[in-house]
């Protein structure tokens, strides 16, 4: 579970302001990513996202050679809440 | 067993594989502290490639494993109570408590969801004022920035119905418990590149000088952990004991310092229990008294929780090395993945069912 997943940042939104949120794209699924941590991320970037946080800004390769790692090998069912475990 | 042409860099598995081969003059063990690694190396089959010479050593790091079953039971004793939505992540699902799981609480009508976030969590919070939303907040490192987020979000929000039951443990202290152990053999560390994508390599400056022990840092394909163990190897057989980043594509040095504030913004260090090990002192964070509204334990008045263990799983020598999964006389019988006696055995990442699940010996 303490996998970290890397996306491409499709769009970013500030709520209230304050809190920055991105939809990350991870192959077929977007999900919601918080950037609290990565101020400088912008749209187009890599992030490694854990549980809903982005905790680095990866490159390009790295991030698509990661992904392609965990597709394979059954590292994204963090993803899906659900079938974990 | 799987054959060299099947690894995505085949050339390169060979390549570490000779270099290991050539260097290496005596006996040497090894440990891969996370469970993600250990899911790897044995997934992959790297343990039937490694040279004979190469002892590895599953350790303790899979947080689903380690959380006590006495921590397992407070949730499910939350999940039960009434307007109470108590959320978790998903490998949280089926780990037995002492009387049942999460699952099983859910089916018996407790409000228990599964989320691929803490921050989901606050969302939930905002939508039920009316309900008490805890988030039982499992994990290492990489994980603890999630859930102080949540907290400090929560706060923001101005919320008074989210709090966290905080089980959060820690890698560096689990590591120095493993080599206190009288009968460890541990020689070299292979350490968690997500944890460090956190924390940095800083966190382990320490144990590697005073231990004296060498540590490099992997990420967890089977070139990165094979690179790794070339490097460990290589100071092995050199004399040294050094700190090394082979993942330094991915982890920086420091880490990432604005997580590293938010997890000192909400946490504090205490001691904690650790399935199948005990407890360990300055081993896990908890959340500080400032955000005690915040902090499950407090809120609920729980106490500490109560160690419960069978007294049939030897999961204190399987993490310390002493013993391999298939020397237990459950495993695989009375111990399996559905039924699972002890830590290694709760979640696919353990050592046990990481054995149980991918290695011929067994099917």
């Amino acid at each position: 579970m303490c996998l970290a997943i890397p996306g491409k940042i499709k769009s970013i939104t500030s709520t209230d302001g304050m809190i920055r949120t991105a939809k990350v794209v991870f192959g077929n699924i977007i999900k919601e990513a918080f950037l609290d941590m990565v101020p400088n991320a912008k749209e187009g970037d890599y992030v490694l996202v854990h549980a809903g946080v982005a905790i680095n800004v990866v490159n390009e390769l790295e991030a698509k050679r990661t992904f392609s790692y965990l597709k394979r090998y059954g590292g994204l069912e963090d993803l899906i809440p659900e079938k974990a475990g | 067993m799987k054959f060299l042409h099947e690894y995505r860099d085949p050339e390169l598995v060979q390549a570490y594989l000779s270099e290991i081969n050539d260097l290496i003059s005596q006996d040497w063990t090894l440990m891969e502290f996370c469970g993600g690694q250990t899911h790897s190396l044995v997934k992959n089959g790297l343990l039937d490639i490694l040279p004979d010479k190469i002892h590895m050593v599953h350790g303790p790091g899979c947080p689903v494993c380690v959380t006590p079953l006495g921590m397992i039971d407070q949730a499910i004793e939350l999940a039960m109570a009434k307007d109470v939505i108590l959320c978790s992540f998903g490998d949280m699902l089926r780990v037995p408590g002492s009387e049942k799981s999460l699952l099983e609480a859910r089916g018996a009508g407790g409000d228990v969801r599964f989320l691929y976030s803490p921050m989901e969590a606050v969302k939930i919070a905002q939508q039920n004022p009316d309900k008490e939303v805890i988030f039982f907040a499992v994990g290492f490192e990489t994980t603890a920035p999630a859930n102080a987020l949540s907290v400090l979000h929560a706060q923001q929000y101005g919320l008074r119905n989210y709090s966290i039951l905080s089980s959060h443990i820690l890698v560096p202290p689990a590591m120095e418990a493993v080599l206190d152990d009288d009968k460890s053999q541990i020689q070299g560390f292979i350490g968690a590149g997500n944890v460090c994508s956190v924390m940095g390599l800083a966190a382990y400056e320490d144990i590697v000088v005073r231990r004296e022990i060498p540590l490099v840092v992997t990420g967890f394909e089977p070139v990165d952990l094979l690179q790794g163990i070339l490097m460990l190897v290589q100071q092995l057989e050199a004399g040294e004991a050094k700190l090394e980043n082979q993942y330094a594509r991915v982890v920086p040095w420091d880490g990432n310092p604005m997580a590293k504030q938010v997890i000192q913004k909400v946490f504090e260090i205490t001691d904690r229990e650790w399935r199948g090990i005990g407890v360990l002192p300055n081993s896990g964070w908890q959340v500080k008294p400032e955000f005690k509204d915040f902090d499950a334990t407090k809120k609920f008045g729980l106490g500490a929780p109560a160690p419960k263990e069978s007294g049939e799983c030897i999961a204190g020598e399987i993490l310390t090395g002493q013993r391999k999964p298939k020397d237990c006389p459950h495993f695989g019988k009375k111990c399996n993945p559905v039924t699972p006696l002890g830590a290694p055995m709760v979640s696919s990442e353990g050592a046990c069912a990481a054995y149980y699940h991918f290695t011929e010996a067994f099917s």
